[in-house]
């Protein structure tokens, strides 16, 4: 980008951006190779086999010439080379599916027709996508309305995002610059209109864009007093260790294993989290009633996002089992709304250290 | 037009064994129905091309400047259905297979003339249906009516467009039955499976994904209506649907759709190679056996559409190689025309021009078409205009060449005459030449990072698509010269011998025009159907 002179090839900022390349490379040059084979058979047989007067050619005994052995060799050569093209193209495509654990995390919601994306300590921006150079950025995409798709050729990726589902894309940006980003899914009259900017920082530029914030806590601080304004905490404990017999403590939650009332068992990631919100009655927890009402239009995909950043913010205790399976007691008696202060982790989320034994992306 | 302009020798033939307007609208004359089908097909290529050329146009200039945005979605959307449901499905079986099958096969008509006319009229209601919603202002959901935008934000006439392809469908349908009951019941004594013409076994692949993928396309179809009108939730996740589950279903249809408009072009292709080359198809077996395989593996390979779309990596890994599979299939096919030629007698006629041009944009398509089985390639060129010219390639360059192919190839058996031969081969290389020019910097695009559909788009890309606008305008050229010398030929051309290329097959056993019922005495076939004897050598071409 930048300079809008006429180019043909992207330029290349991402560290998959490299071994697509290659592939690509591979992908023109057996192609380059049989499409000239071909043109070139093509011509000089109908140059050198052109019909002189009426004689007609003798008919060619298809055996005397290995027409079997022909039929195998042009079946065989090119299942050969185009096996090798699923490989290299799988390879690349695992390692574009599974984001490395310590990821920077970034929330993207589409809807008609732009993209909002918040940043864990709080920064929002619009059609612009503020990220550090050499640092695995993993992006949770979701949509409000129609499937978009998040696409930034420099760094050869793309994802669709989907309405009602989260999905995950990541990248790792290696070149400093400002890029296009494409929605690249049509999604109605603005759809060309959906686009923005993607600039890779060195890490002190994106320290002090990220210190002019906006002003407001981070994802988790704003989810917590979305929790709150909710009411979510009247029922729902998240101090450790509290029991109400009503609902499952959400303390130490987030990417344990969570049974259900029907013996099934469930990751409880931000696919979970999200659901249970919109449509508590699909997934009841082993021991817990269906008495929690839907919240589903009280509350947006950007709150969802938070309250799901929040209770990720709960995280596993330290030392916890990750299979704990909240039990209900009998201490009952209503609960004041869970006050915790803001976790560590979101306090620390600038720098950047996840922690290690975060969720596997739930979605894919 | 056509019924005024009969042979001028007093012949018989099935131009002017019946007269009037209602003898061609109540005709069970698959040769007729043909001819219907070809007017059909020919006035919505027309409207099709009409709207890739305001698409083209509006592309010359980076900004949005020609038409607002809603109209650039809605010419895209009408381009893509027109083209695809009521154009390429249709018109080499509707046409073509047609007028052809019971000739080839040595029978006097289809096995169900009756549904064959019906089959027209159901064509012709579903493309009436997406003509009045053209004029009542169109639909913008793209040719692919993703949900939840087909079902719950677009603003244009879903369900109409949606009706008018599901009517349409059924066309398809009964005539695939057609076809295949045809082809068992009605050939000619002697003729066995293995002396057919490859293009009665490259029909008989595409009747099969007619009948059984075209009702999967109704249901989608119907479902999407079911939850636009009466919002039952089936892809909405609004309304509890999946709007990935429309995926599937669209593209269990339209991805074997892509071969039932390939596979037609193929057989017209290897019968106009074999009689240009006077020589029998290298391969016989591996050509007719590809084509079935194609239509068989070509059901199992649509989660290629699906690899950025949150499908799980492993299904995409599944599909992945199931796509390279049903690759080997094409190459065979492309190997064994090349190997035609060799030690053939070539004559570089006008349909062996477009045979020839496309043995070479079908390859360009199906190796591009590599690039997009790959899964780490296709992340990055899916949804660009890497895939717009990929399958551009596929269905214009194959799909469209074999159609003019076809058309120059038995023009003179259809209608009994000449056309001018200088002209034709002008338009041919015109049409190659203008086809490359639009669609390869397309690929360059793609690679580029366009994304496709879109009406405003940086300026940097300004250079390609000019590139590409420009070759559309030669295209064009190339598309209406055909026009005017084939029109030309009915009236003034000189007539056509019973075999002008010196052709094995049993349609040019017959004189052309043939009559109504087509051969005067059953033909009994006692040999392969490319068996080339001197008795067969003429003069013209």
């Amino acid at each position: 980008m930048g300079e809008k002179s006429f180019e043909l090839f992207p330029v290349a900022a991402s560290s998959i951006a490299g071994h697509v390349d290659a592939l690509y490379a591979y992908l023109v040059l057996v192609s380059a190779f049989f499409s000239l084979l071909i043109a070139f058979c093509v011509v000089f047989f109908a140059v050198k086999y052109r019909r002189k007067g009426d004689e007609l050619p003798k008919p060619v005994d298809e055996h005397s010439i290995g027409g079997m052995v022909l039929e195998i060799v042009w079946s065989v050569i090119p299942l050969g080379l185009s096996l090798v093209m699923f490989a290299w193209g799988a390879s690349i495509f695992f390692t574009e599916s599974r984001p490395p654990a310590d990821s920077l995390e970034v929330f993207v919601t589409g809807k008609q027709w732009m993209w909002k994306i918040q940043h864990i300590e709080g920064a929002r921006e619009i059609n612009e996508l503020h990220v550090p150079v050499n640092r695995d950025i993993r992006l949770t995409l979701t949509s409000e309305d129609v499937i978009h798709d998040f696409y930034v050729p420099a760094f050869r990726t793309k994802t669709d995002v989907l309405p009602g589902r989260y999905t995950t894309e990541w990248f790792r940006p290696t070149k400093i610059g400002a890029y296009h980003l494409f929605c690249a899914e049509y999604c109605g009259t603005k759809h060309s209109g959906m686009v923005g900017t993607v600039y890779v920082m060195n890490e002190a530029d994106y320290e002090q864009w990220l210190s002019k914030g906006s002003g407001e806590g981070s994802m988790a601080e704003e989810g917590q007093s979305l929790f709150n304004q909710l009411g979510c905490g009247t029922c729902h404990p998240s101090e450790i260790n509290k029991q109400n017999g009503r609902c499952p403590n959400l303390n130490g939650l987030f990417g344990t294993t969570v049974e259900l009332n029907d013996g099934t068992k469930v990751k409880a990631d931000e696919a979970y989290i999200r659901e249970s919100v919109l449509y508590p009655q699909a997934k009841i927890v082993a021991g817990y009633d269906n008495i929690m009402p839907t919240f589903k239009g009280l509350v947006t995909e950007d709150g969802l996002l938070k309250l799901v950043e929040y209770i990720r913010s709960l995280g596993p205790a330290e030392g916890m089992p990750s299979s704990a399976t909240p039990v209900p007691t009998q201490t009952s008696g209503p609960q004041p709304p869970a006050q915790p202060t803001a976790n560590s982790r979101a306090a620390n989320g600038r720098a950047g250290a996840a922690p290690a034994n975060r969720a596997a992306p739930g979605n894919q | 037009m056509i019924a005024a302009t009969p042979p001028t020798e007093i012949k018989k033939n099935f131009f002017n064994q019946k007269q009037g307007l209602a003898s061609w609208l109540l005709t069970y004359d698959h040769k007729r129905i043909a001819i219907l089908y070809l007017l059909g097909v020919t006035f919505f290529f027309a409207i099709g091309g009409i709207f890739a050329a305001l698409i083209r146009l509006e592309l010359a200039t980076p900004a949005g400047d020609l038409v607002d945005s809603n109209t650039y979605n809605k010419f895209f959307t009408m381009h893509g259905i027109i083209m695809v449901f009521l154009f390429l499905i249709p018109s080499i079986p509707a046409v073509f297979g047609n007028f052809l099958i019971p000739l080839m096969i040595g029978a006097k008509d289809v096995a169900f003339p009756r549904l064959n006319l019906l089959s027209w009229y159901i064509y012709m209601i579903g493309g009436l249906f997406i003509i009045t919603v053209l004029l009542m202002g169109g639909v913008d959901t793209g040719w692919t009516f993703y949900t939840p935008f087909s079902t719950s934000y677009s603003n244009g006439y879903v369900v109409a467009a949606g009706m008018g392809i599901f009517i349409a469908g059924f066309s398809s349908i009964l005539t695939g039955l057609n076809f295949i009951v045809t082809i068992h019941r009605m050939r000619a004594p002697g003729l066995t499976w293995f002396r057919l013409p490859l293009f009665i076994w490259a029909h008989y692949a595409t009747s099969m994904i007619q009948v059984l993928g075209t009702p999967v396309i109704a249901v989608t179809l119907f479902l999407l209506v079911l939850e636009r009108g009466l919002h039952i939730g089936f892809f909405d996740p609004a309304y509890g649907g999946d709007p990935v589950l429309f995926q599937h279903m669209f593209w269990f249809y339209s991805h074997p759709a892509v071969y039932i408009m390939i596979l037609p072009s193929m057989g017209v292709v290897t019968e106009i190679i074999t009689t240009f080359s006077s020589k029998k198809p290298f391969g016989y077996t591996f050509i007719a056996f590809s084509s079935v395989a194609i239509a068989v593996f070509g059901f199992i390979v649509w989660g290629h559409h699906l690899f950025v779309s949150g499908q799980s990596a492993y299904a995409g890994m599944v599909f992945s190689v199931l796509s390279y599979i049903v690759a080997i299939p094409s190459a065979i096919k492309v190997f064994n025309w090349t190997a035609t030629m060799y030690k053939g007698a070539v004559r570089l006629t006008t349909p062996m021009l477009y045979a020839l041009g496309f043995i070479g944009l079908f390859t360009i398509g199906g190796l591009t078409g590599l690039f997009l089985a790959s899964l780490g390639m296709d992340v990055h060129l899916t949804d660009t205009y890497f895939v717009v010219a990929h399958f551009h390639y596929v269905m214009v360059g194959g799909a469209i060449m074999g159609f003019l192919g076809g058309i120059h190839y038995w023009w003179p058996k259809i209608f009994g005459k000449m056309y001018n031969e200088g002209w034709s081969k002008i338009s041919a290389v015109i049409i190659f030449i203008g086809f490359n020019l639009t669609f390869f910097p397309q690929f360059l695009l793609g690679y580029m990072g366009m994304p496709r559909r879109y009406h405003v788009y940086p300026p940097e890309f300004q250079v390609l698509n000019v590139l590409s606008s420009a070759g559309a305008s030669v295209l064009a050229i190339g598309y209406l010269i055909p026009f005017c010398y084939l029109l030309y030929s009915l009236k003034y051309g000189p007539d056509a011998p019973p075999n002008p290329w010196g052709a094995t097959t049993l349609e040019w056993k017959t004189q052309s025009p043939p009559i109504t019922q087509n051969f005067e005495v059953t033909p009994v076939v006692t040999q392969e159907a490319y068996t080339y004897t001197t008795e067969e050598v003429v003069h013209v071409g």
